[in-house]
């Protein structure tokens, strides 16, 4: 019974959706007050539907009532309850449940957090957002309902793909989508004002904090990703250039690029078409990873559900959404004010070299992803393409991106003076000259590559300490904005230093190994001791105890357990993987299939991975420093209703006085 | 007032619609390989149990299955059962392609001779055939991965239909399932065989050809090892 209410309630919650479409925006084109003021209730109501339906699917999952087809498909009655949560968004049919109950988070947050913005505004924004919802209910109310009955009632779940039983489970997924989720705040604001012809100051302004708050998530999302095929697929690799990891890491990188564009739009009123392109364009990809991987068009290690039918359903709304976004983005940009004018060495130069090179960057990797599928098309043959196109493409475009990041945060607007910069690059150019020629002959290897690496993570990281040690000798205010932007700009540095070292120095040894046998890696000894039988709740387990020795010490410095599990409702083993993590590196162990002889040997995979941790630690600085701009109190502080089209100039003389986001001239020279 | 620059995210995006449409019918798994309707590489290889050489030229006139697998694969353990049960329940042989069953793992201690590769290796495959049953007419030794380049051997396992002419005609990549024999392969067999039985082709009578497909003893002059 509670399922059919579940299910009553996604039907009413989409003629909620519908009417929040339509009837605020026709409120805007009659001049209708009332209609427009539906808006925010509708967007409320729409939400608190969507959250009843995906509260009882969760109450379905608690009680393994198996009589859902979908819980029947995704649980298990020994499946540990935080799994038995998690296993909602395990399948197709619930994680776009989740899809559209973190829409309405965003929603509502939009109505409940738009005290201070003009109705008509408001109305728009949210009519925008009811549409998408709509798309995606009237979706999984067609092809992908997860509240369908299974009768009789299977005895018991098939339960949750063993891959998927894991913590990062719990968390990704929702940390990802909502941060794919978020972008459509920033899109819903871009076609509001699109359609109001307000490309304005001001919404660049309400359109900042949303977009940066979705970043933050999606940054998390993607590490989370990460991190987690990193240790569970038991592959050792933590980022394999896959259609889906590449559908995440497209959004982000327009997003990012959106952030700093919106901040030129809000300042200098400049950029205005090109920021709205982006806006439009974080979304757009968005959508279309959804597409990818709900669709099964490509393959890929993540192809957990594909449908050809759903997928015609999400390319035709895929088709609608974007089509008529650059359609009006067609029609109205050309008639956007070109903004202030700007100096050839100002901030504005520097973030839109940026901006143009992650875009580019974007492309390289969208045309890669598509690539087999676009020969597949046009019936020229198979093919993929590999992690060796993406790291020849994408490495160089990331070159000059991450050097500008330092003078692009130290230059002022409009027209800088090379004077004023200069004293603040010289010290980060000298100290990541001897840092990297320090750390890479240290590792005991060194060409230009990783010369290169260590250099730029280096620079950014001692451009951003020195900027705040100046700041603070000098008794300076740091805002939000200011320390958030240092924060994930050194999280930015720690991740290419990771990435540099882990890229250059990881050791993979594929080994057979019998009880008492060792194998030596860097400095390090790894002694298998002997591999028992255990068990789990739901599965059975091998597990090797292998000791670490390091150097010429005989005293055992850690011991590894990886385990293969057998799944009692899975015929296929899973690898578990086990990893001591320290601060310069990761020791990392697996176990693969026992290899029969006289004596018994396992296959085992044993890595050294320095610098791994580092990855994690720099999206974790990324993410402070999100959150951080995030909450600055100025986004929280009235808007000027005069600050509009003209405001350009007013923000800039706000600028110095209000935040911190640039340097204020260094007075004395530092270095 | 539309100018044609801001038109061009809006083309992009229609081109990328459309290769997506086309795509979405396009199966992405589906490997076709450019040996089908060809003529099936020549080799000449070790049989697993020692008995000489075997070229596919000695199966002219049948229609066969060519099956790559090895110890070391796992699917393959996955697929062996389907295989021994259409083996006993289907009269088409299967001939095996032990591909590269000695891996570079095995020499960790030191290169080995041809020879102790090829003991080795027939050890290995002889108990785990003993243990998972033997779907083979025969199996030849592949150990250095020739022939399997000459095949376009993608991943193991992976499965060949070969007609009475010695043409390729089907190639399955990955291990097959009952849906895949009863479906794919078998309806192509039988018309394969009605196609040769009407061309007149020499040694077409199929119940000739049979051998028992019961598990097969091994020969006591491999001692192991």
């Amino acid at each position: 019974m509670l399922v059919e209410l579940g299910h009553f309630a996604l039907i009413l919650s989409l003629l909620v959706a519908i009417t929040q479409g339509v009837l605020p925006l026709a409120g805007v084109l009659k001049s209708n007050a009332l209609w427009q003021s539906t808006a925010r209730p509708l967007a409320l109501l729409q939400w608190s539907l969507v959250a009843f339906a995906f509260a009882v699917l969760e109450v379905a999952f608690l009680q393994s009532d198996f009589s859902v087809v979908y819980v029947s498909e995704h649980s298990n009655s020994l499946l540990p309850w935080p799994y038995k949560m998690a296993a909602l968004w395990g399948g197709h049919e619930g994680s776009l449940l989740l899809w559209v109950f973190l829409l309405g988070v965003w929603s509502s947050a939009v109505a409940m957090f738009s005290k201070t913005l003009a109705q008509d505004m408001v109305a728009r924004v949210l009519s925008v957002m009811g549409m998408i919802s709509s798309g995606f209910l009237l979706f999984i109310l067609t092809t992908s309902n997860p509240f369908l009955r299974l009768l009789p009632a299977a005895s018991e779940g098939q339960d949750l793909n063993p891959l998927l039983q894991d913590p990062g489970l719990v968390i990704h997924p929702p940390m990802l989508y909502m941060g794919y989720v978020g972008m459509s705040v920033a899109f819903a604001f871009a076609i509001a004002a699109l359609m109001a012809g307000r490309l304005d100051t001001v919404w660049a302004r309400w359109s900042r904090p949303w977009t940066l708050v979705a970043w933050t998530f999606l940054t998390f999302g993607i590490g989370l990703g990460s991190w987690w095929a990193y240790y569970e697929l038991g592959w050792g690799g933590w980022w394999f250039w896959d259609p889906v990891e590449n559908a995440s890491l497209m959004p982000w990188l327009v997003a990012t690029a959106l952030i700093h564009s919106l901040m030129v739009t809000e300042k200098r009123g400049s950029f205005k078409a090109w920021t709205v392109l982006l806006a439009i364009a974080a979304f757009s990809l968005s959508l279309l990873g959804t597409f990818l991987v709900r669709s099964g068009v490509l393959t890929s290690v993540h192809a957990f559900a594909s449908d050809p039918a759903r997928g015609i359903f999400i390319l035709v709304f895929l088709a609608l959404v974007v089509g008529s976004s650059l359609t009006l983005f067609a029609w109205r940009a050309p008639t956007v004010s070109l903004g202030s004018p700007m100096g050839l060495l100002s901030r504005e130069t520097f973030l839109l070299a940026n901006s143009v090179l992650l875009s580019t960057a974007t492309l390289a990797v969208l045309l890669g992803t598509l690539y087999p599928l676009i020969i597949d098309a046009l019936k020229l043959g198979k093919l993929s393409v590999g992690p060796p196109y993406f790291n020849v493409v994408f490495a160089p475009l990331m070159v000059p991106v991450i050097f500008m990041m330092v003078p692009g945060a130290l230059a002022r607007w409009r027209q800088a003076q090379w004077s004023q910069i200069k004293p603040f690059l010289i010290l980060p150019f000298f100290a990541a000259t001897i840092f990297s020629l320090g750390l890479s002959l240290w590792m005991g290897h060194q060409d230009a590559g990783i010369l290169l690496g260590f250099w730029l993570g280096a620079w950014v990281a001692f451009a951003s300490f020195q900027q705040i040690a100046w700041r603070a000798k000098q008794g300076l205010r740091m805002s939000g904005s200011f320390l958030g932007m240092q924060l994930a700009h050194l999280g930015l540095a720690v991740v290419v230093l990771g990435v540099t070292g882990v890229k250059n120095f990881e050791i993979e040894r594929d080994v057979r190994m019998g009880v008492g046998d060792q194998v030596t890696l860097a400095q390090y000894h790894f002694k298998l001791i002997g591999v028992k039988e255990v068990r789990g709740p739901n599965y059975k387990a091998l597990r090797a105890q292998v000791d670490v020795t390091k150097g010429e010490s005989e005293s055992v410095i850690k011991t590894l357990a990886p385990e293969k599990r057998y799944y009692l409702s899975s015929t296929m083993p899973m690898t578990e993987a086990s990893i001591d993590s320290g601060f310069m590196q990761d020791l990392y162990v697996s176990l693969g299939d026992v290899l029969n002889g006289d004596t018994p040997q396992w296959s085992m995979r044993v890595y050294y991975k320095p610098f791994v941790p580092w990855l994690w630690a720099g999206v974790l600085l990324m993410v402070l420093g999100g959150l951080l701009a995030s909450f600055d109190k100025r986004y929280r502080a009235p808007i000027l209703s005069g600050d509009k089209e003209e405001g350009a100039d007013q923000s800039l003389g706000r600028e110095s006085s209000h935040n911190g986001d640039s340097l204020p001239v260094a007075s004395t020279p530092l270095a | 007032m539309i100018q044609k620059k801001f038109l061009i995210p809006l083309v992009l995006f229609l081109v990328l619609v459309v290769f997506l449409g086309v795509g979405l019918r396009r199966d992405p798994k589906e490997i076709p390989s450019p040996l089908i309707n060809t003529a099936a590489p020549d080799f000449e290889l070790p049989t697993l149990k020692g008995e000489g050489n075997f070229s596919p030229k000695a199966y002219l006139g049948r229609v066969w299955l060519f099956n790559v697998w090895a110890t070391w694969c796992v699917s393959c353990r996955e697929e062996h059962p389907v295989l021994v049960a259409f083996a006993k329940r289907e009269g088409v042989p299967i001939v095996g392609l032990s591909y590269k069953e000695i891996q570079p793992s095995d020499e960790d201690k030191g290169p080995m001779s041809l020879e102790s590769k090829l003991s080795l290796a027939r050890a290995r495959s002889f108990e785990w055939l003993k243990k998972h049953g033997d779907p083979y007419q025969l199996s030849v030794l592949d150990l250095d991965g020739r022939v399997g380049i000459n095949y376009g051997v993608y991943g193991v396992p992976e499965t060949y239909l070969i007609d009475t002419k010695g043409f390729i005609r089907y190639k399955h990549i990955g291990p097959v399932t009952p849906e895949v024999l009863a479906q794919e392969v078998m309806p192509l067999v039988h018309e394969l065989q009605k196609e040769a039985s009407t061309n007149s082709w020499p040694n077409t009578s199929r119940n000739a050809e049979l051998a028992p497909s019961t598990p097969q003893s091994f020969a006591p002059s491999y001692a192991l090892k």
